[in-house]
């Protein structure tokens, strides 16, 4: 079928070409909600009866007017207590993109949150109130898209029209904001005036403010470049699972399924298997549809090879000459997710790729201010939301990348053996 | 060509490696079913006959060819399901060779574990979340695949992809594992599971779409046919065997079909004369009411329906 061809032309029955994943981040009063119910809204995403439903619910509440922090807002303690607990996840399409939005939590006590919904972000969108200007949290949650590498930062400096669309308040914000971004590790930084209350600057250039010369919200998410985000140069494979049908038709066949992490596998690439050491060649690189020339990030893929080596899950196939950093120690950043402190000298699962490990941290190197970027080096532990630099020591190796040049082969999850909680997200230095 | 696969053609043009947002979706699927296969020793992949199963199925099957499923596929077996779905059900997993088991709500109304509704109105659909817990715990399941997304629902937009459940079976919002990255931690005790939702990030669109770029078979019903049908409180009900009419209500004939599936007792049809997979994407594409908010009497009980049933279990 060829695009469109099915619906008479209408281009939104196409499936869009890329997928864009984004984390909003904001506080209670600066207009999230809104900014995503408008971006919902003006792009037909929320439907009849979604909107009849946050019409009856406004009205119960008493709100006055049509709470659109309702349309996200899913759990009855969250609409009971007027507040979001959680990470929720709003989808959208436009004709040449598909939007996934994690609307994270603003408050402080839900930095986890954030860290969470950044993980899997190309973009992070902040919010910055154009009357209250730079606050503590706005460079928070700078802090974390740049923690977590997120490649593009958008701040919306939202309610211009509450300063009547003056561009001194946003040129004023822009410095300042530009000066603590100035610190951090962000290098696509876009500023952009809106109000989203009334629409300005988030789908269609503003009238309001003739002064400002980019694009608008909308546009800017539909033509951000973020294929080439994706690390291409470090071929990293994974195993997952070990395929053996062992039927009459397959009978000897041994594949490796996985999902490639970073750069390009062709068939007929000479690879090594680690921690084995033992090298081989690609035969073919298997789905269910039939072979492929080449595999790259993040195709789900089973690459078969010539020779019968001993592969098992956990085990990571990349280049001869191009391989991780094996590791018994690693230095990471990590975010504290758990109301169980992190404690130095305890011990804790490590999930880093497909492989599983135990952690003993060895040392707290020092505890990050997430709001002043201080470095505190007297610190012994991690709290709840705190942020810091851990020395971990490993029973088994790792095959690590540093998390600044790949993503997938630089993070990993800390869990607590006794509750089997997700306590720590962590970066590799 | 198929637009899904216009990136994998597009080999000629090495410095892109474009990925279309189905074939992201899909590996991101597959990724999570061989994580999940991998880390938690039994595994069923829920399987309800409708259109999300039946893509769940497919993309299982991908994640493990040319090996087969190392998993059993599980009904819950309402009794009053569509017989056409049934039919599709049976043949679809012959076809791919995995072991069905069905779990019967009858059985579970026959053995006292719960009490079935009465009237005009009753429908087994909350029985179901028993059924369900009662089978998961009879063949010590770890791990249940079901098809749910994020967009159908609000309490579904907070799941977790890898859902975890304690020792009751429940789930509890507030205190969900942490999911980053692609990093999903499988660690459970004994008597406790996970529910997984491999198409979390996939909206009906995208299913639609999906269904279509890869031919997935799907039972009759989601396309237009001529059907006895009743009207209820704003919607079309199939005429059964399962369902009393009230005084006022009467039967009457009509081409549609249905967006959901689930018990004759409360999925709604809609009205339409899209017989193919082409008109039927038209036809979503255009849309403007949800496919819960359209067809599906059992979220419209209060504003946290939903979310109520999943604590007890439900899907």
């Amino acid at each position: 079928m060829a695009a469109g061809a099915a619906t008479n032309g209408r281009p939104i029955a196409a499936p869009p070409s890329e997928l864009v994943r984004f984390a909003t981040a904001g506080s209670v009063d600066d207009g999230k909600s809104t900014l995503i119910g408008r971006l919902l809204f003006d792009t037909k995403s929320i439907f009849e009866d979604q909107l009849a439903s946050v019409e009856r619910a406004s009205g119960q509440r008493g709100d006055g007017y049509m709470n659109l922090a309702l349309l996200t807002d899913g759990l009855r303690a969250e609409r009971e207590q007027g507040i979001t607990i959680d990470v929720a996840y709003r989808y959208f399409h436009t004709p040449r993109r598909k939007f996934i939005i994690a609307d994270t939590p603003g408050h402080e006590q839900y930095t986890r949150n954030m860290v969470t919904g950044a993980s899997t972000a190309d973009l992070a969108l902040v919010l910055v109130d154009a009357r209250k200007g730079v606050l503590e949290q706005s460079r928070r949650h700078a802090f974390i898209a740049s923690l977590l590498r997120i490649p593009h930062l958008v701040v919306c400096v939202n309610k211009m029209d509450l300063v009547e669309y003056d561009q001194s308040v946003f040129d004023r914000i822009t410095a300042e904001f530009s000066g603590w971004l100035a610190k951090l590790d962000i290098h696509d930084v876009t500023f952009i005036p809106i109000s989203a209350l009334h629409g300005d600057n988030v789908v269609d250039r503003s009238e309001e403010m003739p002064w400002y010369e980019g694009t608008s919200l909308l546009y800017h998410l539909e033509h951000v470049h973020v294929a080439s985000d994706r690390n291409l140069r470090d071929p990293r494979f994974p195993v997952q699972w070990v395929v053996r049908p062992m039927s009459d038709e397959h009978h000897d066949y041994r594949g490796y399924a996985g999902e490639v992490a970073s750069g390009v596998f062709r068939t007929g690439d000479e690879v090594v298997v680690l921690p084995s050491g033992r090298t081989s060649r690609i035969a073919s690189i298997d789905t269910f549809e039939g072979e492929l020339d080449e595999a790259y990030p993040p195709l789900s893929v089973t690459l078969h090879l010539e020779d019968d080596i001993d592969v098992s899950r956990g085990d990571m196939i990349c280049r001869p000459e191009n391989r991780p950093t094996e590791a018994r120690e690693i230095d990471a950043m990590v975010c504290w997710m758990s109301e169980r402190p992190l404690s130095p000298s305890a011990r804790y699962r490590i999930k880093h790729t497909t492989r599983t490990a135990l952690a003993k941290v060895d040392e707290v190197r020092y505890r990050i201010d997430v709001n002043s970027l201080h470095r505190d080096k007297e610190a012994n532990g991690l709290e709840l939301n705190e942020v810091g630099r851990l020395r971990l020591r490993l029973s088994s190796p790792l095959f690590v990348d540093e998390y600044r040049r790949n993503r997938a082969t630089g993070s990993f999850i800390l869990i607590d053996e006794s509750t089997n909680d997700t306590v720590g997200a962590g970066m590799v230095l | 060509m198929s637009v899904l696969d216009s990136p994998r053609d597009s080999r000629g043009d090495h410095m892109t490696y474009e990925i279309s947002h189905l074939r992201a979706l899909e590996s991101e699927a597959i990724h999570v079913i061989r994580e999940v296969a991998a880390e938690l020793e039994r595994g069923v992949l829920l399987f309800s006959g409708g259109k999300d199963s039946a893509v769940l199925l497919h993309l299982a099957r991908k994640a493990f060819h040319p090996g087969g499923l190392p998993f059993a596929v599980m009904h819950v077996d309402t009794g009053h399901n569509f017989p056409e779905v049934i039919e599709y059900r049976d043949r679809m997993v012959a076809e791919v060779g995995a072991q069905l088991i069905v779990a019967s709500v009858q059985d579970s109304i026959d053995q006292g574990r719960v009490v079935e509704e009465k009237g005009p109105r009753a429908s087994r659909n909350r029985l179901q979340s028993v059924t369900l817990l009662d089978a998961l715990e009879e063949h010590g399941f770890k791990a249940a695949f079901g098809g749910a997304r994020r967009d159908e629902e609000r309490a579904r937009a907070k799941e977790r992809i890898m859902s975890f459940r304690d020792d009751f079976g429940q789930w509890d919002p507030k205190a969900q594992r942490p999911e980053l990255w692609n990093l999903y931690n499988g660690f459970i005790k004994p008597g406790e599971h996970v529910r997984v939702f491999p198409l979390s990030n996939w909206t009906e669109l995208d299913v639609w779409q999906y269904i279509n770029e890869e031919g997935i078979e799907l039972p009759s019903i989601y396309f237009a046919h001529d059907r006895d049908v009743f009207r209820r409180d704003g919607m079309l009900y199939a005429t059964s065997e399962f369902v009393e009419l009230l005084p006022d209500e009467e039967t009457f004939s009509e081409s549609v079909r249905f967006r959901t599936v689930g018990d004759m007792s409360c999925t709604g049809a809609v009205t339409s004369r899209a017989a193919t997979l082409d008109e039927v994407v038209a036809e979503i594409a255009a849309t403007r009411i949800t496919e819960r908010g359209e067809t599906r009497a059992d979220d419209r009980i209060s504003e946290a329906a939903m979310e109520d049933r999943k604590k007890e279990g439900y899907f």
